[in-house]
């Protein structure tokens, strides 16, 4: 549910990080927050249990700068992944503007992935939502790991689990390190402005 | 759920309604917000001070979790939502679908007259951007 704001030329949309439980999406908000000047970022909200395990979400409201004298101001938003926080994540996903899906690729969580998916599926129907109508992007986290003795799995098994039918952008990343956390966040901006841009602005300026 | 395209005719009125009606009355801060967290209106004293963006985000969170217990035990939704503090409290309310209003005030204003002030003006304000 995006908001235009026509007299302060603002545009807020939201966007959710969606994924298994540990795969990596806290990770991602935090090496942006420590990375972006705080004039573009507001503080970094996490509500989590006595672990670092996220209960209800982490927020993080980033500045863009000016699209067509437009103020792109966009909230990330992660969801607590474990299979007992359906509840919750369903309310994270309220008014969603667009979607990183962050994959993990430990072979043991395989199906994890694959289940975690199907859920933003239900969930976003739950919300008259499809995915192929919405802004989506995929990253393939934690691909530090191919070179260690744990067994991971690889691209294109990913793809083959997650994205043969969606066919959507998906992006290696090493969250930690930050590799990949900017490109993953810079398409999917793109491609959510741009969703509600032409829902809303272009075509009423150039019809 | 829709987007919401605010432009300066829809943000005057409805600050002018919550001033008049809310600010002026004591109330601290004032936010309308939607379900999803964002922000539509915020106004009164304090507004550059609170973290407004991190506020709306929660309350919206909070509502939600609210409902949702709410229908685990059988209940539409409560009607009353209420934060009492040792000089600052806070109530929510929702208005209409998707509006939520966010009022902070302090030990000068009652909360019946919050209450009673709020059923007022949720008309006008539904109809404002639910049209
Ligand atoms: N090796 C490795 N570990 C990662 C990477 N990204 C996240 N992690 C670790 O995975 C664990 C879970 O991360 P977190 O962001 O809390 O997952 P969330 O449940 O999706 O929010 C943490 O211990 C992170 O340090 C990565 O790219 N590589
Ligand atoms: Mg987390």
């Amino acid at each position: 549910m995006a908001i235009i704001d026509l007299s302060k030329r603002e545009v807020h949309c939201k966007i959710v990080y969606y994924g298994p439980g540990r795969c990596g999406k806290t990770t991602n908000l935090l090496y942006i927050y420590n990375a972006m000047n705080s004039e573009h970022r507001g503080k970094m909200i996490t509500i989590d249990t006595k672990g670092d395990r996220t209960l209800f979400f982490d927020l993080l409201p980033l500045n863009l700068g000016k699209i067509r004298g437009f103020n792109i101001r966009i909230q990330l938003y992660t969801v607590p992944g474990q299979v007992m926080y359906a509840a919750t994540r369903k309310l994270v996903l309220k008014g969603v503007d667009g979607l990183v899906f962050v994959a993990d690729p430990l072979k043991v969580r395989k199906e994890r992935n694959i289940e975690s998916l199907a859920d933003l599926g239900r969930n976003l129907e739950e919300y008259d939502l499809k995915f192929d109508e919405m802004p989506l992007v995929l990253q393939y986290n934690k691909r530090d790991l191919v070179d260690t003795p744990v067994p991971t799995m690889s691209v294109d098994e990913l793809t083959e689990d997650l994205n043969k039918e969606l066919k959507i952008e998906a992006f290696e990343a090493i969250a930690v390190k930050g590799t990949g956390v900017f490109e993953t966040l810079k398409e999917i901006s793109k491609q959510t402005v741009h969703h509600v841009a032409t829902k809303h602005l272009l075509n009423k300026q150039n019809p | 759920m829709p987007d919401y395209i605010l432009t300066s005719e829809i943000l005057n009125k409805a600050s002018d309604i919550l001033v008049n009606s809310l600010i002026n009355a004591g109330v601290r801060t004032v936010l309308l917000i939607d379900s999803a967290g964002n922000i539509l209106v915020n106004c009164g004293q304090e507004s550059e001070d609170v973290d407004s963006i991190s506020l709306a985000a929660l309350a919206a969170a909070n509502l939600g979790a609210t409902s949702q217990m709410a229908k685990l035990i059988g209940e539409d939704d409560f009607s009353l939502l209420f934060h009492k503090g040792k000089t600052g409290n806070i109530n929510f309310g929702r208005i209409g679908n998707d509006l939520i209003l966010v009022t902070i005030f302090g030990e000068e204003v009652s909360l019946g007259l919050v209450r009673c002030r709020i059923t007022d003006i949720s008309e006008s304000i539904r109809k404002i951007f639910e049209g």
